[in-house]
């Protein structure tokens, strides 16, 4: 059974055609890489497979059950996670309010109008666990506005695995990082373990491509290649329209 | 315990120990009627608070709330119920009326709540005024007598404002257990990403009704409080100039604290009943407050002094430390 199933998923913006039939097969463990020119749909899928857009037709299967109708609040709980292109963090807040809040969503405590979030003592364990994760435990009590870009993007992955995700899905996680940021994240998605099944957009190839297994690329909404690193990479299509001569 | 806290305990404890004698040193009764009115509009501007500060919803249309829970009592009153079977219907009418006011709205945010919720006050305001044979139109309903729970007479202006301030200081503490608890974390949350509340699992549209309804709870319990201080009730009191009024408090004292409107009530009900006895214009004043506080202050007053504290202190502390390291 796949991790996730995608099948003839379209969407129109008008007459703007963003996501053309695409279809997916990941297995569950898979590390799959979806690359593309801007445009090419990449993140309009992830809003299609996350729910935050319907589909005009086709389907997508978690697991075997169809979440095609299944509302984006509900995915979460289901075992699908994501990060976002666009770093979507809770400001005013501290680094581990912003894990709790990721745990409390997929717990029933979160319609406690009277125990203080900080006594919620186990959902506090957890939170430091995901940060441990992702090495920022030591400055959990630190608020979000004096972290660095880099230290959000691992906030945002924290706040991921603390739902403990089957399927994660990751949108450019490694954009805008220095190369040492860059070190940082790729460690903390190196030591994701294989129950976890990974699909990341991202455009920086040389990080992508050693984490990857499978790749599809994208063009016009279109899934044009697919296959294995070396297939994907040797595709002539593939150097035409993403990786150039 | 750090020093911060122990400074907000000890300020805590002078506060409440001020408005618990405030009758003994405050000169004569209609100062304590004041004061009364402030803690009144300051539960009011707290339930609005719920929804402006911490669920970052506008409204514009919250008098009407205010407005039915006060004619609620009334009207129960008029037909002969007691007081107790009064508050229990008009705390449940207030809180309907906000489930109402919740459907319709919450549809939308932003701008669009702020219409809805307008269009709503103004629709209650509307039928206050033409629906005579329930509200007595221009005339309003009359409360002729005050409540005298467990035989203490509500009657006299210092045992009404000390049952004012036990019910204010109650709302304040079940505020500050809400807003530190994980729904009032989740409200906040809603408030800053909802998209990502949403993609974390949580019911963002349930969350903001919940809100409504303590925000309304919280309304009719000050509707109530008004109704028994002004003995009188009429269509006034839901006009869109006091829904304003009380959007202005909440936002003079700084959206989204505890604190806030609690100064933003003390501030518009100062000027307007203490201030307006010397200032013939004292409309002019309260705005002229309000541009200054939104040019100097934009957060409010609560968290603009705070900042301000923040940043004297730190410039004094290197000061006092190399102070205490000189030989």
């Amino acid at each position: 059974m796949s991790a996730l199933a995608v099948k003839d998923l379209s969407k129109a913006f008008g007459g703007l055609k963003v996501t053309r039939g695409v279809s997916l097969d990941i297995a569950p463990g898979e590390r799959r890489l979806i690359i593309g020119p801007n445009g090419a749909g990449k993140t309009t899928l992830f809003n299609l497979i996350t729910g935050e857009l319907t589909p005009d037709s086709g389907s997508i299967h978690l697991f075997g059950q169809d979440i095609t109708k299944t509302p984006s609040r509900q995915r979460p709980h289901l075992g699908m996670a994501r990060t976002y292109q666009i770093i979507t963090l809770f400001a005013r807040d501290t680094i581990i309010h912003n894990v709790l809040l990721a745990l409390l969503g997929l717990s029933t405590a979160r319609w406690n109008p009277i125990t203080d979030i900080k006594h919620q003592g186990h959902l506090v364990e957890h939170g430091r666990a995901a940060l441990e994760r992702v090495g920022l435990a030591a400055i959990a009590e630190r608020p979000l506005s004096q972290t660095s870009y880099g230290e959000r993007r691992r906030v945002e992955i924290a706040m991921a695995l603390a739902q403990n995700p089957k399927v994660l899905l990751l949108d450019e996680p490694f954009a805008g990082l220095s190369i040492d940021e860059r070190r940082d994240v790729h460690k903390c998605l190196m030591a994701i373990p294989r129950d976890v099944t990974i699909v990341m957009i991202e455009h920086n190839m040389d990080v992508a491509l050693e984490f990857a297994e499978r790749i599809t690329l994208l063009h016009f909404g279109e899934v044009i290649v697919e296959g294995t690193r070396a297939e994907v990479v040797d595709n002539p299509r593939t150097r035409e329209v993403y990786l150039g001569h | 315990m750090n020093s911060t806290m122990s400074l907000r305990v000890f300020a805590i404890i002078i506060a409440v120990a001020a408005l618990a004698t405030l009758p003994l040193w405050m000169g004569g009764i209609y100062y304590i009627n004041v004061a009364s009115q402030i803690l009144l509009y300051a539960v009011f501007a707290l339930g609005l608070n719920v929804l402006v500060g911490y669920a970052g919803l506008t409204s514009l249309g919250h008098a009407g709330l205010f407005g039915v829970a006060a004619y609620a009592t009334g009207y129960m009153l008029q037909l002969g119920y007691g007081h107790t079977e009064s508050i229990l219907v008009a705390l449940l009418v207030g809180v309907a009326s906000m489930a109402v006011y919740a459907v319709l709205s919450l549809r939308s945010t932003g701008i669009g709540f702020i219409m809805i919720t307008l269009a709503l006050g103004e629709i209650l305001w509307g039928l206050a005024y033409r629906w005579i044979s329930l509200t007595g139109g221009d005339n309003g309903i009359n409360v002729p007598k005050r409540p005298a729970p467990f035989g203490y007479s509500l009657s006299n202006a210092t045992n009404f404002y000390f049952t004012t301030l036990i019910v204010f200081l109650l709302v304040v503490v079940v505020m500050a257990i809400f807003v530190r608890s994980p729904l009032g974390a989740a409200l906040r949350g809603t408030r800053d990403q909802p998209r990502r509340m949403n993609a974390l699992g949580y019911h963002v549209w349930a969350i903001r009704f919940y809100a409504c309804l303590f925000s309304g709870l919280l309304t009719a319990v000050s509707g109530i409080l008004f109704v028994y201080y002004t003995q009188f009730i009429s269509p006034q009191t839901l006009a869109l100039t006091s829904s304003a009024e009380v959007l202005l408090m909440v936002i003079a004292g700084g959206p989204g604290t505890l604190l806030g409107p609690i100064v933003g009530a003390g501030l518009v009900v100062i000027v307007k009943t203490v201030v307006s006895g010397f200032i013939e214009r004292w409309n002019f004043l309260l705005g002229a407050i309000f541009v200054a506080i939104v040019i100097l202050m934009p957060d409010g007053l609560v968290p603009g002094t705070t900042r301000l504290w923040r940043l004297a202190t730190r410039k004094r502390a290197p000061v006092a430390a190399k102070t205490e390291g000189a030989p």
